[in-house]
């Protein structure tokens, strides 16, 4: 598994380089103009949302405010009892992941398909998606065919075709049976009243073409203010997520069905979702609701590519994982406040991301939150920093501890049980201590004379 | 890493500056520190060593501890308090002055004090090339060598500034390597709170270094020389390890001009 994990994350962060750099020359620039619009969005998100609210309502747009995860989930159960649907096809989301939605519709006896080929193939093995974009990056090929053989879509056949053409014919059916169709949203346009979808699949309009009503799940974080500005997104989000110049398909939906037109939901619910993203807002890493889901810093992330995305142990893996899982978790912070600690702090995440987020700086943020609020769990592993402390403020005790430290040189010194000396020690050598050395050779160069 | 800070005036050559040791050279690498004061000192820079100095800060800054951290910045800040340029041999403490202890003093008081030892500090070779304004490196070093991209010289004008010093130096050829600009997996406490995962990116970035068949792995930040290092001696490899300033000061010496 961490194999095909490492070799797909590397592959999608190349391509992602060669997009940028065939088509602009300062590629930095776009990123920075993007992160700032997001920034200016989120500092005037109470102007925005009222702003969208009233476009949506124009335009016949149902729209709902989800304080939470639970009410999100109740609103879209709601919808669809009153509109008597019992059968959903969705598209990818990853808010849908975050509020578990489809395990609390099938509890409430409506059935909700995944239509992403990846998502389906995590629906039917019972599984997670462990990627952002790629929600089987842990799964080989030789899997998927196993799951569609189990579920008694043909024999063995680990042909990309083969798998590909049999999830089309068992989709198709679907789409047809289905009352109504979920979708996420990747942008959300404040001015027009519009959703952005992209997709190389076709799946998200699939889900529209005969269905009856459409609901569109989003967190209230991915607004942008002008139609405009999707010019700019529409050109950073695949070339940072899977290297594409744009992705295959993309929709934008700006209402139900028209009077005059033949096809498409006669009603469109938009549920904005709060889910604690206001308090974020209201913290000091508010830059990670900035985040467009396009899993660059996922791919590019060493650490990542060595844990994969269940080591995170939230909807979300990798760099933005380990800051917005904690975040995300509100009064439960103690039980993820070790995952900002899961990172060299390399910055490779802070250099793709294609709205300039911070991250590194938010781990570290985190880390001390970590510290003051749930010392235990974000500590675990960590060598403690007092003595360390008392010692580099005190010249004549930093003295004598490079002095003490000779003892390390004494044979079999590296196996002194000391935690941080044996985690160091059993993968590494430590090289001769030295302590005072460089200090003694300016000492005599001073005494003699030049 | 870094933000880009407004720098105070940029200083001349022959200037007196603040060299801060590191404490890794403080207590492990000594003839890199020592490298650096030469190399310095040869450029006609007067340089000064504050003896009350211990530690940056990072160690405790990055495991969160930042009151512990701000204890030692405090203390770091005192020592090197003037107007002179403060010079690292290290890319990662440079970080951490110009950029990590602003940040951790953010809503102190002293963070004026902060910011202006972080208008004041250099990692060696981006003062070299950048301040100094030195472009070509004189004397031999006849060596193929692999140079390691420290992460924490990210966005700081470390890697060109080295690159194009050794790149210049007669003899002197650079090995390309796979993945160069990859986290070697040190990451200070790291490496010992995810010590598997920093080990398995320690033998990514050994293997590509290793397939070039350099003489010596090269890299402006002995933290990440001090993990691969300790790897490459655990596995019982042969590949020796310079500072930068032990290149350029050997470098010098190999030509008969030190």
């Amino acid at each position: 598994m961490q194999s095909s994990v490492f070799k797909m994350a590397t592959s999608l962060a190349e391509k992602r380089v060669s997009a940028f750099q065939r088509d602009y020359t300062d590629p930095d620039r776009l990123r920075r103009l993007a992160g700032q619009i997001k920034q200016h969005t989120l500092e005037h998100l109470d102007h925005y949302l009222e702003l969208v609210e009233k476009q949506f309502r124009k335009k016949g747009v149902k729209v709902h405010f989800a304080s939470t995860g639970d009410r999100c989930n109740q609103i879209v159960l709601d919808i669809l009892q009153q509109n008597d649907c019992r059968k959903i096809v969705k598209s990818k989301s990853m808010l849908s992941e975050e509020t578990e939605l489809n395990s609390f519709l099938s509890q409430h006896g409506v059935e909700s398909v995944e239509t992403d080929l990846g998502e389906l193939i995590v629906q039917l093995d019972n599984d997670h998606p462990s990627h952002i974009i790629a929600p089987i990056i842990h799964k080989s090929r030789r899997e998927m065919a196993q799951c569609f053989e189990r579920e008694g879509l043909g024999d063995y056949n680990d042909e990309p075709e083969v798998i590909t053409r049999r999830a089309r014919d068992y989709l198709r059916k679907q789409y047809m049976e289905a009352d109504a169709g979920l979708t996420g949203a990747n942008f959300v346009v404040a001015e027009s009243g519009r959703i952005s979808l992209v997709t190389n699949e076709g799946n998200a309009r699939f889900c529209l073409a005969a269905t009856r009503v459409h609901i569109v799940i989003v967190g209230i974080e991915k607004i942008l203010p002008r139609d405009r500005d999707l010019a700019l997104f529409h050109n950073i989000i695949a070339r940072s997520g899977t290297g594409q110049r744009l992705t295959v398909y993309n929709q934008f939906i700006g209402g139900p069905k028209a009077n005059g037109q033949p096809h498409g939901p006669q009603e469109m619910h938009v549920v904005l979702v709060d889910n604690r993203r206001t308090e974020v807002l209201a913290s000091n890493c508010r830059e990670i609701l900035r985040c467009i889901r396009c899993g660059a810093c996922q791919n590019i992330c060493p650490v990542y590519r060595q844990a994969s995305g269940f080591a995170y142990r939230g909807t979300y893996g990798g760099p933005v994982g380990s800051v917005l899982s904690p975040l995300l978790a509100g009064e439960n912070f103690g039980e993820k406040a070790d995952l900002p600690k899961a990172s060299s702090l390399c910055g490779a995440c802070r250099e793709v991301c294609p709205v300039d987020i911070p991250i590194p700086d938010l781990l570290l943020r985190l880390r001390d939150k970590g510290k003051r609020e749930a010392p235990k769990k974000s500590g675990a592993g960590t060598p403690p920093m007092g003595i360390w402390a008392t010692m580099a403020s005190h010249p004549a005790t930093w003295n004598a501890a490079l002095r003490l430290g000779y003892a390390l040189n004494i044979p079999h010194a590296q196996a002194f049980p000391i935690p941080a000396l044996q985690a160091w020690c059993n993968v590494r050598k430590l090289p001769p201590w030295r302590g005072g050395k460089f200090r003694q050779w300016m000492d005599d160069r001073k005494d003699s004379p030049k | 890493m870094m933000n880009p800070i407004p720098r105070k005036d940029q200083p001349t050559r022959k200037q007196k500056l603040l060299f801060m040791a590191t404490c890794i050279c403080d207590a492990f690498f000594d003839d890199a520190a020592r490298a650096a004061v030469e190399v310095l000192e040869y450029l006609g820079c007067e340089v000064v060593f504050p003896k009350g100095q211990t530690c940056c800060g990072q160690p405790a800054f990055n495991a969160g501890d930042w009151k512990a951290s701000r204890q030692v910045v405090r203390h770091t800040l005192e020592v090197f308090k003037g107007m002179e340029p403060v010079v690292a041999p290290s890319g990662s403490c440079t970080a951490m002055l110009v950029h990590g202890a602003p940040l951790e003093f953010e809503e102190e008081e002293d963070l004026s004090k902060a910011l202006d030892l972080a208008s004041r500090s250099w990692e060696l070779a981006d003062f070299i090339v950048n301040t100094l304004g030195v472009v070509r490196w004189e004397g031999r070093f006849p060596h193929k060598i692999a140079f390691h991209r420290s992460c924490h010289s990210r966005g700081s004008g470390t890697v060109e500034a080295a690159l194009r010093l050794l790149s210049s130096i007669d003899g002197l050829e650079l090995a390309e390597f796979g993945e160069e600009n990859q986290c070697c997996g040190f990451g200070g406490t790291f490496s010992v709170s995810f010590p598997n995962i920093s080990a398995a990116m320690g033998n990514l970035k050994i293997d590509h270094v290793t397939a070039a068949r350099p003489q010596f792995l090269v890299s402006a930040d002995m933290g990440c020389l001090l993990h691969l290092g300790g790897m490459i001696d655990k596995a019982g490899k042969q590949l020796p390890r310079l500072h930068l300033a032990q290149v350029l000061r050997d470098s010098l010496k190999n030509g008969g001009l030190l």
